[in-house]
C-alpha cells in the first residue's frame, strides 16, 4: 500500500509542475488536488486549458475521463454503509488503484479497504502537487525517471491476477483491449475506457447459457 | 485566472457527482442476480482499458515509445511469476533506461 501511495505523491509532483509551468500559480493546482483527486482529469484539465483558455471544452475532458467513476461506482455501492449523504461521501473514495484491490471477485468489494487505501493516496497526492508547485524547479522533469510507467504497470499486475482466476476475464480483457486501442486514435480520452467496460456485458451471455 | 477557477470548481463538483451517482441510486440494495456478472467482470474491463491507454494512448494517437517497453518488462516478469513490487519496478528501471540511452 505504502509503495502505491508513493507512486501517486510522484505524480502529484508530477502535476503540480505542470500546472505551475502552465501558469496556474501555487495555489489552485493545490485546491484543485484537494477537490478533485482525480489524476487523469487534472493533467487533461491543465493541457486543455492551460493557462486560461477554453473552458467547456477542458471540463468536458475531464468529465469523459471521470465517467468510469459511474459504472465503478454503482459495482461497490451495495457494500458502502449509511444514509444517501454517507453513501455519497464513501462514494468518492472510488479511485482505481484502490477499487481495484478493493475486489473480491464475484462481484464483491471490500469497503474498508477500498477507503483505507483511498486515504493515503490521496493525501500524498495533495503533498505530491504542494511540493511540485512550490520546487517544481527543483524536482525537474519526473518522467525522465520512468516513474509515469507505474500507473499502467501496477494496473497490469492486477489484472494478471484478475486473469488467473480464469473463466469469461480473459475473453473480456481481449474484447476491453480490442475496444481500447481502435478506440483511442478516434475518439476523446475517456470514451475508450467508458466502452471497454461494455466487455463486461458478456457476464449475461454465461449466466443465460 | 478567472476561467481556471470556474473549471475547477466545475471539475470538483462534477467528480463528486459522478464519484456519488452510483452510491446514492443503488443505495444499499443488492444488485441482482445479472447485474453482478457483470460487475464481476468489470473488474477485468476496467483494468484492461487503463493499462491499454495509459501504456499506448498519447494525445490521441496509438505509440509504442519507452513506457511500453517498461509494460512489457513487467509482463514478462509477472509471467515468470515475479512479486508486484519486482515486476513494477523492473518497469521504471526499464523505461528509465530505455529514455536514457534510446
Amino acid at each position: 500500500m505504502l509503495p502505491l501511495a508513493l507512486a501517486t505523491g510522484v505524480m502529484g509532483i508530477s502535476f503540480g509542475v505542470l500546472a505551475y509551468a502552465s501558469g496556474w500559480g501555487t495555489v489552485a493546482p493545490i485546491v484543485f488536488s484537494v477537490m478533485a483527486f482525480s489524476g487523469t482529469a487534472q493533467f487533461a484539465v491543465v493541457s486543455v486549458l492551460g493557462a486560461g483558455g477554453a473552458v467547456v471544452p477542458a471540463i468536458v475532458a475531464a468529465v469523459l475521463l471521470n465517467a468510469r467513476f459511474l459504472p465503478m461506482g454503482i459495482a461497490v455501492a451495495p457494500f458502502l454503509k449509511g444514509g444517501p449523504l454517507r453513501r455519497a461521501l464513501e462514494g468518492q473514495a472510488v479511485v482505481d488503484a484502490s477499487w481495484a484491490m478493493a475486489s473480491r471477485g464475484g462481484g464483491r468489494f471490500d469497503r474498508e479497504f477500498m477507503i483505507g487505501a483511498t486515504i493515503p493516496q490521496v493525501s500524498l497526492w495533495i503533498v505530491g502537487t504542494v511540493v511540485g508547485v512550490l520546487a517544481g524547479g527543483v524536482v525537474g522533469n519526473v518522467e525522465r525517471l520512468g516513474l509515469d510507467v507505474i500507473f499502467p504497470a501496477f494496473y497490469l499486475t492486477l489484472l494478471v491476477e484478475e486473469l488467473r482466476a480464469g473463466g469469461q476475464a480473459i475473453a473480456v480483457a481481449l474484447i476491453a483491449a480490442a475496444l481500447a486501442l481502435a478506440l483511442v486514435p478516434v475518439t476523446p480520452p475517456g470514451i475508450p475506457v467508458i466502452a471497454s467496460c461494455a466487455a463486461a456485458l458478456l457476464g449475461l451471455r454465461g449466466r443465460s447459457s | 485566472m478567472t476561467a481556471i477557477w470556474i473549471t475547477i470548481v466545475v471539475v470538483a463538483l462534477l467528480s463528486a457527482a459522478i464519484r456519488a451517482f452510483g452510491p446514492i441510486l443503488v443505495g444499499g440494495r443488492e444488485l441482482p442476480p445479472s447485474m453482478g456478472a457483470i460487475i464481476a467482470l468489470l473488474v477485468p474491463a476496467v483494468l484492461t482499458a487503463l493499462v491499454v491507454t495509459q501504456t499506448f494512448g498519447k494525445d490521441g494517437r496509438l505509440v509504442v515509445d519507452e513506457k511500453a517497453i517498461g509494460v512489457a518488462v513487467a509482463a514478462v516478469a509477472l509471467a515468470l511469476r515475479a512479486p508486484v513490487l519486482l515486476a513494477v519496478t523492473l518497469a521504471v528501471v526499464a523505461t528509465a533506461l530505455a529514455r536514457t540511452f534510446g
